[in-house]
């Protein structure tokens, strides 16, 4: 325990603008390990794996290297300290070689030779035989597979003769066989003495291969533990900690749930580059009620709420929606059968920054007979409408015509809100809808979420914020590899069975289904 | 964490603690393809200094700038002959520019209403060369009929790969143009050549019944009053109709309008479809109003022009009939100043350095320096 560690990062404090994204996080990584830093979406392990490559400037805080205090002001400074990372979205020029992609930027790569590509091109195999990542070295990387591209990516960085090597959320692109492969790489590096830092938030993968696991959660290191000192149900529990959610007011005034708005039958769901994004999903939602999927991200989250919205076709099964067949993959079908949608992200998909309040509140009803005839909109009365809507809602805005880009995120979406409650909508598909948003506003959504659903509407929550979810849904579903894995009611709730479900591991004890 | 903005100047880091001493600044860039967000004096500016810039040119070749500016105002404006051959250059100026700003509301990038005028100009005239014995009533309405016909599928062109295969449109649009100046060129000194034209690469002249009704004895023909229609419609249904509305909201932002269950690609299809009919109308207008046949070099880059004039209209229809008589007054101008020994192509000059600054312009608009708290 006496030597020296190779990463020993100490009080690091990172924000962003008011966001604080790592506070006082202390990490260490020694010679030979592999270390897995754990947390759910948003946890700060990115942020801490992008100060220690350069990418981002800690705030405050100091970095050691091998003992020796560095300042890493840039990627090329990380190179030089021997750091190399594997981001999640690879840094690879589409059209050039898996090779030219490798040597790119080095300085002797200017003048070349005859024969200087073969000879590099030898060298960056003998590299990636060493330590069993094969990939066609001369074929342009438009080419490769998405799992070579990841090979290509950790050869470059052991090219530049890294020792340190961080993979962030390595295993989230690759398929099962690709997995066990690199792991049987990261085995070899750590055998040559190298650094491992791997960000995960998968507990099966981190138990199978890391030595010392660091869990992160909301910005803060909560504990580093040997991997022989824990288990996975230690983990889960850490990860989406333990806070009790509060208790609900006014959970009893309410119609009780009545009946089946939504009913989703063995889905099959294919992704944009025709990964399986949900596979057989089966899910049920009553009329009156607020269903929440948790999950972490990347587990079908967004495909279901695309396939709800009309915005993806799904290949099989069927999904009926108050009592009739939901068209597949029509957006105007979903809007006229009675869905809202409240889309992940306001202002790239759910407004039109550049627009006033009118055109935004528009969107969806701008087709009905109240708003436009003949082809042409109803303008006056469609102000007028506007500006009640606006009023209603509490939306604070100069006037109708005001960019809504530069509205507050508060105001923006209650802005949307109101357009999706004005639409009466049957089912409301809300994904994220509190993200970013200050305490009052957060507030404000949950009331009128709450109201929507007092009214007899169903609501699909889906959210990474286990808070939330705890806080707002009747009922709680986990979503994992694009299948429901677990149900429970609110009121049955238990964070470490739902950590447990988040992070791939079926529960013993009271498996629902 | 990833999408957090990744800042673009180094920022000083703020030692534990201690208030910052230096105001930390950072540079942000805008996304806003069309510059729509920019005040509209960018524009007023963007001209005045291309004005300065080509001024130093002109005081180079020893003349004195504000001579030869006032030259080619009074040559554009001043006389009536001036003017009316402004108003003659403007119309298939304004026809091209509105055809391509309709495209650039919905952020496509049509830069083929060269292609596009030259085609609906060689439809125009196909009437004339295969039924030359139409009365007027009839051969007027069927070369406006198959200009924009022509014009549109050659739009289309352009617009089936686009949405159908994710061709990129500029290139496909640009090449297009070749295409089109090549066929004209085939049938000018080909099949349609005029048997009695001294081997002049152009059809015969068209006659009365061909020929756009003209204005008094100027040159200004009925053309306009297409243009004028166009314009007026275009500006009633962008502003009042679903149909204007839509194509605002793409325009906006394409992603919320898939949202709001709009078809992207069918109004691509039919964007393009008008973008090119508008250029065709425009090459049929000429070849019937202007130089009354079909010849080689029918178009001295009125497609390309039009790109200028949209831009610096910022796609607004006021702004298009505004910007396009300037750009026209510009051509004129440009044939005054020849007489006191400048080449006519100070014009184009002067135009090259309009969109030059008006696109620095918009890029410098859209970088934003925010304190970063």
């Amino acid at each position: 325990m006496s030597e020296i560690p190779s990463v020993d990062m100490r009080s690091i404090v990172k924000t962003f603008g008011p966001v604080v994204a790592n506070d006082q996080v202390d990490f260490t990584a020694r010679t030979g390990e592999i270390h897995a830093l754990l947390g759910e979406n948003g946890a700060g392990k990115s942020t801490m794996m992008c100060m220690l490559s350069g990418v981002y400037r800690p705030t405050s805080g100091d970095i050691f290297i091998h003992g020796n205090k560095v300042k890493i002001k840039s990627p090329k400074d990380a190179m030089k300290q021997g750091i190399g990372m594997v981001f999640q979205n690879f840094r690879l020029v589409q059209t050039l070689t898996a090779a030219e992609n490798i040597v790119l930027g080095e300085r002797s790569s200017f003048w070349r030779g005859p024969g200087w590509m073969k000879n590099k091109q030898e060298e960056i195999e003998a590299i990636a035989d060493r330590f069993g990542l094969p990939f066609p070295v001369d074929r342009p990387i438009w080419q490769l597979s998405v799992g070579e591209q990841q090979r290509v990516e950790i050869v470059k960085t052991l090219y530049r003769g890294a020792d340190i090597i961080i993979l962030d959320e390595p295993t989230s692109v690759l398929t099962p066989g690709e997995v066990e492969q690199l792991f049987y790489t990261l085995l070899h590096m750590k055998a040559e003495g190298k650094s491992v830092i791997m960000t995960t938030h998968k507990l099966k993968e981190v138990m199978a291969v890391s030595d010392r696991i660091s869990v992160m959660r909301k910005g803060r290191m909560l504990h580093t533990l040997d991997k022989q000192e824990t288990d996975e149900r230690e983990l889960a529990r850490l990860m989406v900690g333990k806070e009790v959610a509060a208790i609900r007011p006014e959970a009893s005034g309410r119609k009780p749930a009545s009946g089946i708005m939504l009913d989703v039958k063995g889905l099959d769901v294919f992704a944009d580059h025709g990964r399986k994004a949900l596979d057989q999903l089966e899910l049920r939602v009553q009329a009156g009620e607020i269903v929440g999927v948790a999950g972490v991200a990347g587990n079908g989250q967004r495909e279901l709420a695309e396939v709800l919205t009309g915005l993806r076709s799904w290949k099989n099964g069927a999904i009926t929606f108050a009592g009739g067949e939901l068209k597949n993959g029509s957006v105007r079908g979903a809007i006229e059968a009675g869905i809202a949608h409240v889309p992940e992200n306001r202002m790239k998909s759910g407004l039109a920054g550049s627009l006033g309040a009118v055109d935004n509140l528009l969107f969806k009803s701008y087709r009905s007979d109240e708003r436009s005839t003949f082809g042409f909109l109803r303008s006056k009365s469609n102000k007028v409408w506007s500006q009640s809507l606006v009023e209603q809602f509490d939306v604070k805005t100069p006037d109708l015509d005001t960019p809504v880009r530069s509205l507050s995120g508060g105001n923006q979406q209650k802005l949307l809100f109101a357009r999706e409650i004005n639409q009466e909508p049957k089912l409301m598909v809300a994904v994220h809808p509190t993200q970013g948003l200050d305490v009052g506003a957060t507030e404000g959504v949950h009331k009128l979420l709450h109201e929507l659903r007092d009214k007899g509407s169903s609501v699909l929550l889906i959210s990474e914020d286990l808070d939330e979810i705890l806080q707002l849904a009747d009922r709680i579903l986990v979503i994992y590899g694009g299948r429901i894995v677990g149900e429970v009611s609110q009121t049955q709730a238990d964070r470490e069975q739902i950590g447990m479900w988040m992070a791939g591991m079926q529960g013993e004890e009271e498996a629902a289904g | 964490m990833s999408d957090q903005p990744i800042p673009t100047t180094a920022v000083p880091t703020n030692p534990e603690g201690k208030p910052a001493a230096k105001l930390r600044l950072r540079l942000e860039i805008e996304r806003n393809p069309s510059g729509q967000g920019n005040p509209w004096w960018m524009t007023i500016v963007s001209i005045i200094l291309a004005l300065v810039f080509c001024g130093i040119f002109i005081a180079l070749n020893g003349m004195n700038p504000i001579t030869v500016y006032a030259k080619m105002l009074r040559g554009a404006f001043g006389t009536s002959f001036g003017f009316t051959e402004t108003l003659v250059k403007a119309i298939p100026l304004l026809l091209c520019g509105l055809g391509v700003s309709i495209a650039y509301r919905i952020s496509v990038w049509n830069i083929g209403a060269e292609g596009q005028f030259v085609i609906g100009a060689m439809a125009a005239t196909a009437v004339t060369v295969y039924w030359p014995n139409l009365p007027a009533y009839a051969a007027i309405p069927t070369m406006i009929v198959l200009s924009i016909v022509a014009g549109g599928i050659w739009g289309l062109l352009t617009a089936i790969p686009k949405t159908h295969f994710q061709v990129n449109e500029l290139i496909t649009s640009l090449m297009l143009n070749y295409v089109a100046l090549l066929a004209l060129d085939y049938v000018v000194f080909g099949p349609w050549k005029d048997p009695q034209g001294f081997n002049f690469p152009g059809t015969p002249m068209f006659t009365e019944t061909q020929s756009l009704p003209v204005l008094g004895d100027t040159r200004l023909h009925f053309g306009l009053v297409f243009a004028v229609i166009a314009i007026i419609v275009y500006a009633v249904m962008i502003r009042y109709t679903r149909w204007g509305y839509e194509l605002r909201l793409i325009g906006a932002n394409a992603e919320a309008a898939r949202n709001a269950g709009i078809g992207i690609k069918k109004h691509i299809l039919v964007v393009m479809l008008i973008s090119g009919g508008l250029a065709g109308l425009a090459g049929m207008s000429e070849v019937s109003g202007v130089t009354h046949r079909l010849m080689y070099g029918i178009s001295p880059g009125y497609g390309y022009t039009a790109i200028i004039v949209a831009w610096l209209a910022r796609l607004n229809p006021i702004g298009l009939v505004i910007s396009s008589v300037l750009f026209a007054g510009l051509i004129v101008g440009g044939y005054s100043v020849q007489t006191i020994g400048l080449p006519s192509s100070i014009s184009e000059m002067i135009q090259g350095s309009i969109l030059f600054f008006l696109i620095a312009g918009a890029t410098i608009g859209k970088i934003r320096i925010k304190r970063s708290a």
